[in-house]
């Protein structure tokens, strides 16, 4: 299996060619929104953060930054700053050069004189970036070239026996293929965490699998919350869901049952092709983000009762069992996996059928969210502004 | 015969039904290329747990070939598997690593 993508310089090939407006902090991101507006093939994230934090939030904010503008599916980058920030733009500019050889400028608000100067220096730069953009042919890649994220979000009692298991035998096809695969939310492995961890390549690997889970509990608990009280929830009870455990297993069940050749943290680009797990929060907009700028190429996304999320570097396809929800919001959802749960196709099926949706939309079908341009991000914290 | 079952995995001890099952109903699922099937003893929910065999109190469930808990009662074939008779068991991670 093969695709046509784009050749970048480092690293894998991407299957987008986006111009990036990437605003340093909050400050920058109205700016950066016009600006995208203005250029077609240009795109912008709403960033939420960047200033007023702790070192720990810092840290993963410029992980983030970074990791957006070195995803292989990016051309080029256009950061627009404010000046007083914590990590002002021409710094954010020498990290990301030091990382990669794409085209990257930036302009400071403050420096030049207000949003409009700033906003027509940015129209200028990324026009110019676009039309170049534009010349870059695609060439033909291995599949074993491509890196999916694997996500879940607006769960329900058709997830664990329909979608997760057969976008786990879809991972399972990518990674007998040479491809990357990561699911990530590690809160949600908590319950099945030791068959994960049974996963794993090596001793360290397992080992690790289980302290991501164990440091996860003692940060809540720190703060005198617990991830287990209530769980499996009322809701999920009655949907079918006896116990943490079948909770936990129906959720991990979707990255497939490949050895785990590694542990990534947020937003860390994978050092091995195969089957990795990332450790992430649950909340699915900020998983797809740290999945996002560790440079995956495209997320498929289950749910169950329906979501329209969207993320603006990669396309986000969503796929569901439920057939009433495929029915009413098609609008937004890509693959209707509903032949699963009425008896009609098994799920190993349907996983092999969806090899050929990744090979259109890595091809350049857009999926929904994509063509709506929905830009959806979060940024995990590790505590309160300051 | 019309599928109204799922099995996750081949060592499992429980199907999950797609559509709600009446008692003294056959419930037909696939078990890799053979169908097989199981008579509800009691009427079971969508996306339910059915039992496949005799399961004594204390016994695992198994589903996606896991543990997903041990059960507080005894439990027929066909029976209704869910929260009111299974439960976690709480694990010892220390002792495992």
């Amino acid at each position: 299996m093969q695709f046509w993508g784009y050749r970048r310089n480092e690293g894998r090939p991407g299957i987008r060619n986006h111009v990036l407006i990437l605003p340093t902090c909050a400050c920058g991101s109205e700016s950066s929104r016009i600006i995208a507006s203005q250029v077609k093939g240009a795109v912008n994230i709403v960033f939420n953060t960047g200033c007023s934090d702790v070192q720990a939030n810092t840290d993963m904010s410029q992980k983030i930054l970074t990791g957006f503008a070195c995803n292989p599916n990016v051309y080029g980058v256009v950061i627009i700053g404010l000046g007083c920030e914590t990590v002002p733009h021409d710094k954010l500019r020498e990290k990301i050069q030091a990382m990669t050889t794409k085209p990257v400028v930036s302009f400071g608000i403050q420096d030049e004189g207000g949003t409009l100067k700033t906003i027509e220096k940015g129209v200028r730069a990324a026009r110019e970036m676009v039309a170049q953009a534009g010349m870059q042919q695609k060439e033909l890649f291995d599949i074993s070239e491509l890196y999916l994220g694997i996500e879940c979000g607006g769960s329900d009692a058709t997830s664990g026996i329909g979608s997760n298991p057969a976008v786990g035998e879809l991972s399972d096809l990518l990674v007998d293929m040479g491809a990357t695969t990561v699911m990530s939310e590690s809160i949600e492995w908590i319950g099945g965490e030791h068959v994960l961890a049974k996963r794993a390549a090596t001793p360290e690997i397992h080992n690790q699998i289980i302290e991501v889970c164990k440091k996860y509990e003692e940060h809540l608990s720190a703060a005198g919350q617990d991830c287990r009280a209530g769980q499996p929830t009322p809701g999920n009870k009655a949907g079918g869901l006896s116990t943490l455990d079948e909770k936990s297993l129906g959720c991990i069940r979707k990255g497939g049952t490949r050895p785990i050749v590694e542990v990534l943290e947020q937003a860390v680009p994978p050092s091995r092709h195969g089957a990795v797990v990332m450790d992430t929060a649950g909340y699915d907009i900020s998983s797809v983000t740290s999945m996002v700028a560790s440079g995956c190429n495209a997320v498929i996304f289950t749910t169950g009762r329906g979501t329209c999320t969207g993320n603006a570097i990669v396309p986000v396809l969503k796929v569901t069992a439920n057939g009433r929800t495929y029915q009413r919001m098609e609008d937004n959802m890509d693959v209707d996996l509903s032949p699963i749960i009425r008896g009609e196709k098994t799920y190993q099926e349907m996983g092999k059928e969806m090899l050929k949706d990744i090979e259109d939309i890595c091809n350049g079908k857009l999926t929904k969210a994509e063509a709506y341009g929905f830009s959806d991000i979060a940024v995990d914290h590790v505590c309160r502004f300051v | 015969m019309e599928i109204k079952a799922l099995l996750m995995g081949l060592s499992d001890n429980v199907v999950t039904c797609i559509t709600d099952v009446k008692a003294g109903e056959k419930v037909a699922y696939r078990k890799g290329d053979e169908v097989l099937c199981v008579e509800a003893a009691e009427d079971i929910p969508y996306c339910h747990k059915i039992a496949l065999t005799d399961l004594a109190e204390g016994a695992d469930i198994i589903k996606y070939d896991e543990s997903i808990g041990r059960i507080s009662c005894p439990i027929e074939r066909g029976g209704l598997v869910d929260h009111t008779n299974l439960f976690s068991v709480p694990r010892d991670y220390d002792a495992e690593w």
